[in-house]
Formats: structure tokens, sequence, C-alpha cells
């Protein structure tokens, strides 16, 4: 894969190679996608804890007098019922429902955001940005990927592990807040926030630390994992991921995304769109399912069968190391949508029997 | 690394002669390596034909899903079962623990078709290289 043209390294593209990282592209990066073996990576998230590079990702900081203006515009829910120190997930839609990018909206200040776009849709996003805010004044939007890198620390482990590293007090910080602290006289962010269903922090640094703060998890006992990791536990934990389980020809709605969406907002460009998608009600569902016994390993793209009538798609599936079972996602008619419902998935021409399965497939233990 | 009483395919399988004539069959640990962690194992059952070289079945990792050839010709005798409920054997022990299939020969000359661990391992370097 080295020397595939025009793939960006994060700053911790040595880090990986030095440990034995295999590296793919992804979402336009050079990413490792495990180092030792994914399933004992996910198994670690699960057990302890886990570091992810999660640099190539996108944060772009938008702010000003029209910052809030701009994002009600775009973002799913209301930017200012956000409050300063706290993130909010949500999606950005086109005027027809489509979901451009799911991403993380972080309030910094009350005329400063940082959103938090998928890699390879970043660079969609800020010209989405750019393009509705441009009747916008007084709102600025900067890419700052390239000097403020990021990493997730994730794991039942991974706040006393992190506990230290950081001025704040980590036992107050609630899950979606987040706290700003210099790092070496820069601003890094401490967040309380990722996509493997584990307790965990996202933390943003600036992009010359990065390594430093790496290697510091790392003896304190983190293990490094992958994007093959990330994919399994994100599944585990029911989290869609965008060109996978939502995209442009998906809605919030049929993606159960629902309540992250409040489409009756004035100037909101996708609220025509999502009020009609919500008030007739979404044909068909995102749902989870369980394959039977060990009847095969589903993958994106996979018919969902009754019988010999193609109903549906899957979107994401395989092997889940936590529960010991094939698990997978994908859209079905709403008849077939209630957990206990079976269907089968045509596996590369052979019936595989599934069961849909409530959402997530797995919970963490939380404190008593 | 490549036991040397084995026998290996252009497509990374391994064959191993028992003393009974029949052999043990399985993937090479370049091959499980370059899979990844093996989740799913689909192979045929016991009494089911085998025809050296033609697909024997189907190898999935949790990224990828490979084809499986057989590398001789003749009949399951066995299936791994143990393989089959943890296909991790397959990356942790692809030369013991993790073996795929027991089959009968039908011919047992076609041993000398496949690759000694010496030239498979010839192999492996001149396909690494290009």
């Amino acid at each position: 894969m080295v020397g595939e043209a025009n793939l960006k390294r994060t700053p911790l593209y040595g880090t990986h190679v030095g440990l034995g990282g295999r590296m793919v592209p992804f979402g336009g990066w050079e990413m490792p996608v495990q180092y030792t073996s994914i399933l004992d990576e996910a198994r670690a998230v699960r057990m302890k804890a886990g570091l992810f590079d999660v640099s190539h990702m996108g944060r772009v900081t938008i702010e000003g007098a029209g910052a809030a203006t701009l994002l009600s515009r775009v973002f799913s829910s209301s930017p200012t019922a956000v409050k300063v120190g706290r993130g909010r997930y949500g999606v950005i839609c086109t005027p027809e429902g489509g979901i451009l990018d799911d991403c993380i909206l972080y309030r910094r200040a009350e005329q400063r955001f940082l959103l938090v776009p998928n890699a390879s849709n970043a660079d969609p996003v800020v010209e989405w940005l750019r393009r509705w805010g441009s009747g916008v004044s007084d709102a600025r939007i900067a890419v700052i990927t390239p000097s403020l890198a990021m990493v997730a620390l994730q794991g039942p482990v991974a706040a006393s592990m992190l506990q230290g590293l950081t001025s704040a007090d980590l036992s107050t910080l609630r899950t979606f807040s987040f706290v700003e602290e210099k790092d070496k006289g820069a601003d890094s962010i401490v967040a309380r926030t990722g996509y493997t269903g584990e307790d965990g922090f996202e933390l943003m640094v600036p992009s010359g630390n990065v390594a430093g703060v790496w290697k510091v998890l790392m003896e304190r006992g983190a293990t490094p994992c992958g994007l093959g990791a990330r994919d399994v536990l994100r599944l585990e934990a029911g989290l869609p991921l965008h060109g996978n389980d939502i995209g442009l020809t998906t809605n919030p709605y049929e993606a159960g995304l629902e309540r992250f969406v409040d489409p009756d907002r004035e100037g909101y460009v996708a609220g025509t769109g999502l009020r009609q998608i919500r008030d007739t009600g979404p044909s068909r569902k995102l749902v989870g399912f369980k394959l039977l016994g060990r009847s095969g390993i589903t993958r994106h793209g996979y018919p969902i069968m009754d019988g010999s009538k193609p109903i549906g798609e899957v979107t994401s599936g395989g092997y889940s190391p936590t529960l010991d079972m094939n698990i997978g996602m994908g859209y079905v008619p709403k008849s077939y949508a209630a957990p206990g419902t079976r269907f089968a998935v045509d596996v590369r021409g052979r019936l595989a029997e599934a069961e849909v399965a409530p959402l997530p497939f797995y919970h963490r233990r939380r404190d008593p | 690394m490549n036991p040397p009483d084995l026998r290996y395919s252009k497509e990374h399988e391994w064959v191993r002669l028992a003393s009974d004539g029949t052999v043990l069959i399985g993937i090479t640990r370049f091959a499980a390596e370059s899979l990844g962690d093996v989740v799913f194992i689909d192979i045929p059952e016991a009494g089911r034909q085998l025809d050296q070289f033609k697909k024997l079945g189907e190898i999935e990792s949790v990224k990828a899903v490979s084809d499986l050839f057989s590398p001789v010709s003749g009949q399951v005798v066995e299936r791994n079962q143990a393989a089959l409920d943890n296909p991790q054997l397959v990356n942790d022990s692809p030369y013991d623990k993790g073996w795929l299939l027991k089959a009968s020969l039908r011919n047992q000359a076609e041993l000398d078709t496949l690759m000694t661990a010496q030239q498979y391992e010839q192999y492996l370097s001149s396909e690494g290289s290009h």
C-alpha cells in the first residue's frame, strides 16, 4: 500500500510503522488496520483500554457571532442547545433528508464550535458549511485537522489510566462533556466521547505533542488498536458507520437516528425534507440481527431474504468477539423490524438464518 | 518456520501424510497471517470428494473472504470441529491444532506435484518480490 497516490499521513504515521501496524488506505489516509490481531485488540478495549489514532477525522472550527446561525442551518439539532463544554452527536442532511455525514459538534465558547466529521467526508462537509454559510455574517470556518491531532483512549480503565496526565478531574467529567487545557502552552481537549460502546476519551492535542501522549498511554498499559478493531467494536455497540450503514441514500428516521434530529427549526436546510419523512414515517428500518448458530458471516451489500424474495440489504456484518456470535445490521421493511423476526441473508448463494436483535448488541457494564 | 515434513501448494495450503495413508490439510502460517483473524470456515463434510487444485471451500477473516483450494484429490474423512468452533486456532496454530480437514488420498503421487518446505519458502520470497 506504500506509495499509493495522494494518501495523507497522520502525525503518528511513524509510530504506527514502528509498532508493526499494517497500513491500509482509508478515507484518503494511510492508517493502521491492525498491529497484532483485530480480535485481540478489540478484546483489549472491552477488558482494559485501547488506544486509537483518529487523527484522520476532520477538525473544523466555526466561530464568530454568526457561528450558531450557520450551524443551525446544517446541523440536525440546535447548536444553541449545546452548552459550552459539551458535545453533541448529530447528522448533516441534504434538503432531501439524505445523510451527508454524521459528526460530533463541540461547543468551546459562546461563539466558537468544533465540528468533527468523518475522514472521507471532511472536505464535503467544509464545502457544505461554506455553501450554506455564504449569506451568514461573521461565521468563520477554519480546518484545523493538520495542527490538532486526535487519539481515542477507550476501555473500562481508560479514566484511571488517563487521570494524572490531565489536570481535569475525570471522575466528574460526564459522557459527551469535555475540558480544555494547555498542553505545553497549546490548547488541548479531553472529551468523554468515543466510538466503541465503552467508556473512554477522545484527546485532541497539538500534532507535535501527540507521539509523546501516545507513548505515555502505551507505557500505562493501553493496547494500540487499528481500524479493524474500531469497526468490530462500533458494530457491537450498534453505532452506524457512514458509507456503510448511513449515507446520502438513507435518512436519519430509517437509520434509527431520529432522537438526534430536530427538523422544526427556522432556517434548517433539511427541515422540509425531514419533516416529510417524519410525518409519513420511514418505509424501512435499520435493524441489528444475529446469525443463528455459526451459519455465516454477513457483509455489506449481501441481500436479506424472506424465502426467495429479497427484502433488504446488509450494511455491516462480522464476528463479535465479545458476544462470540456473528452479527450484522441492515435495512428491512418496517414489518420485519421487530426483535425476534426471522429472515435469511444470502451469503454468496447460501442462505444463512438470522434473527432481529435489539441494538446495541453490546451494553457496557456501568459502575454501581 | 514451515515444517519440513509437509508438502505445500501455491495457494498456501499444506498437506501432512500420516502413516495410515490419510492426510491432514491446513493453511500455512503465511496464509493465516495474510488473512488476519479467521472467524469462519466453510469446508465440506465427511464423504465429499476433493479434486486437486479445485475449490475446496471458503475461509473468512474479519476483513475478507478467501477461497480454499484442495492441494490433493481424495475424500473428506473428518473436519476439524475444534477449528470450526474456534476459527482463531488457524491463526494460533496453523500447522497443528488449526488443521482443517482429514482426507483419504485418491492418488498419492499428487503429493510429488506439491512443494517441499524449502521450495515453498523460495516461492514465498519470489512472490513477495514482485
